[in-house]
């Protein structure tokens, strides 16, 4: 192999690697809009009482990554308690979202509204859904 | 310089004052009524009753920052504003009720009797009877409303702990469970002696079925007999986007208003009732296809309105102070949607449906407006930004309409001056 062709299979590789990496808020959007929207709303505050807020929300932006991998996939039945108040509703389980679009997801919403975390990566989903 | 500070407080606080009543406390009404904010900020007031002296009961889905959450209230210069208050209790909730000098309250999970002196102060607020005990609170359609039929019985709502009774709550594809065991214990209305010690289910009988949540619920002194409102089923459109668009979710199904007499059956989790073919259909979750009806043996509603709009109170007006017309029909609270979006939101006013002989006679009508604070016909497009959500409704001694919310925690008084 001529060092010219494997420089092109690096870079290609580099190119694709980027490509599954780089998280794509707009097709994370797409997934709220159709999923979550409806209960969480447009400008993602929720409703009170029923659907907690993911603006401005603690654990939203927080660091316990696996906690909302395991809410987004398994759902929550449970009151859920969220910067003094309750939330009573049940959220529905997403258990056909691949990695890659759960870090889609994670990344529009941490990213969205007044929100300002860190984007999230497949390979972070991934290390997260494997923690119990 | 103080003086000047202070005089300016006291101009300024006349002008609120002032503008308050003339503006309503900001509703839009019908000609001739005008309203007043009752009271504000108490904590998220959910039903409410009033006393024959007048004295009014509010009961919070949480106990508010002073850890009260059954909130009483007087208007001692009677200018329409509560001038002194109080409250007791730690446990959240939302029915309320009064009867003579008996104080009915609920948790989530049972009904509670308190004792009124003659000045309608609470005898023994550390410790009410307990009149029904271990009902199901299971998150979701938890709050237990209430109404007496004057003849010894206490009605309680208990909503199914699910949506549309799933094998998996709110997962898509998952089947309707047949038959649907949430009824046992939920999903209906039960019926308990008013006055008997520590019930349980057993001691109750389920005095009418199939009802997904009622949160609104009245007994018509002419009709003799009980009428209720329902919140319809959520999520037609993302479980099933190949039956149902999203335009379609915004408005299926219809919010209904049944008359329940004992045995009766209104058809949830099998049937919801489509507003434009005004049929009961099947649900999709058991094998329906958005066409093919069903519920042969349950009820027709009554009267219904737009989706989600959630009607959270049902009040039958017998005042004289309001114009006849109004005599012996239905206020309905709604709450105001959230299950609409991303269409702009609904409800968020108080509806009046006319009745003649015990049956709705003609539309229905917004009779208040506004609670939302939004400016002129703007609609709420998240719910979070309604200031007030109509969810309580009394009637005073005088015939006022009293509202409550429990956004905030205000109670507005709606009076008719001719």
């Amino acid at each position: 192999m001529s060092y010219n062709k494997v420089l092109i299979i690096i870079i290609l590789m580099g190119g694709f690697a980027f490509n599954v990496s780089a998280q794509d808020i707009t097709k994370g959007k797409k997934i709220y809009e159709t999923r979550c929207l409806v209960c969480h709303q447009a400008d993602g505050g929720g409703v009170p009482n029923m659907n907690a807020p993911l603006d401005g929300a603690s654990n939203v932006v927080g660091t316990d990554i696996a906690r909302l991998v395991r809410i987004i996939k398994k759902g929550y039945s449970e009151r859920v308690a969220l910067d003094g108040f309750y939330y009573s509703n049940a959220m529905t389980a997403n258990p056909d979202l691949k990695d890659a679009d759960i870090a889609n997801l994670l990344s529009y919403i941490r990213t969205s509204w007044s929100n300002k975390a860190s984007t999230i990566t497949a390979a972070q989903v991934k290390a997260a859904g494997s923690k119990k | 310089m103080k003086n000047v500070k202070i005089f300016l407080a006291l101009v300024f606080a006349a002008i609120n004052i002032v503008s308050n009543a003339q503006n309503n406390a900001g509703l839009k009404l019908p000609a001739g009524f005008k309203a007043s904010l009752f009271a504000d900020t108490i904590g998220s007031a959910r039903h409410i009753a009033i006393t024959s002296n007048g004295v009014v009961f509010a009961k919070l889905m949480y106990p508010n920052k002073a850890g009260k959450s059954i909130i009483r209230l007087e208007d001692k210069n009677n200018d329409g504003v509560a001038d002194k208050i109080s409250g007791w209790g730690k446990y959240g909730g939302t029915g309320i009720f009064v009867k003579g000098k008996s104080l009915y309250a609920t948790s989530n999970t049972g009904v509670f009797l308190y004792q009124l002196n003659d000045q309608d102060e609470v005898v023994d607020p550390l410790g009410p009877k307990t009149i029904v005990e271990g009902l199901i609170d299971r998150n979701q359609h938890e709050s237990k409303s209430i109404t007496l039929d004057g003849q010894g019985n206490i009605y309680v709502n208990i909503g199914a702990y699910s949506n549309a009774c799933q094998e998996k709550d709110r997962m898509p594809g998952s089947k309707g469970m047949m038959p649907c065991p949430v009824l046992d214990s939920a999903g209906g209305i039960w019926k308990f002696d008013s006055q008997k010690e520590n019930q349980v289910y057993g001691d109750g009988i389920r005095y009418a079925t199939g009802l997904r949540n009622v949160v609104g619920l009245d007994w018509n002194t002419q009709t003799n007999s009980l009428f209720v409102t329902q919140h319809g089923r959520d999520q037609l459109s993302s479980f099933y986007p190949k039956l149902y668009t999203a335009d379609q979710n915004a408005e299926l199904p219809a919010e209904t208003m049944y008359e329940m007499k004992q045995g009766d059956n209104a058809g949830w989790p099998y049937v919801y009732f489509d507003p434009y073919q005004k049929k009961k259909i099947v649900s999709p979750e058991y094998g329906g296809d958005g066409i093919k009806e069903g519920g042969e043996n349950a009820l027709d509603p009554i009267a219904f309105f737009p989706a989600h709009m959630a009607p959270n109170a049902l009040l039958f007006y017998t005042g004289n102070q309001f114009p006849e017309k109004y005599k012996n029909g239905a206020f309905i609270a709604f709450h105001g949607s959230w299950n609409r979006a991303p269409l702009p939101q609904e409800g968020y006013f108080v509806a009046f449906v006319p009745f003649k002989n015990g049956k709705p006679n003609g539309e229905w009508e917004i009779f208040a407006n506004g609670f939302s604070g939004l400016t002129g016909d703007e609609k709420v497009k998240n719910p979070r930004n309604a200031k007030a959500r109509p969810c309580g409704l009394a009637q005073g001694p005088d015939g006022s309409l009293y509202v409550s919310d429990d956004n905030k925690g205000a109670i507005f008084k709606i009076s008719y001056a001719k």
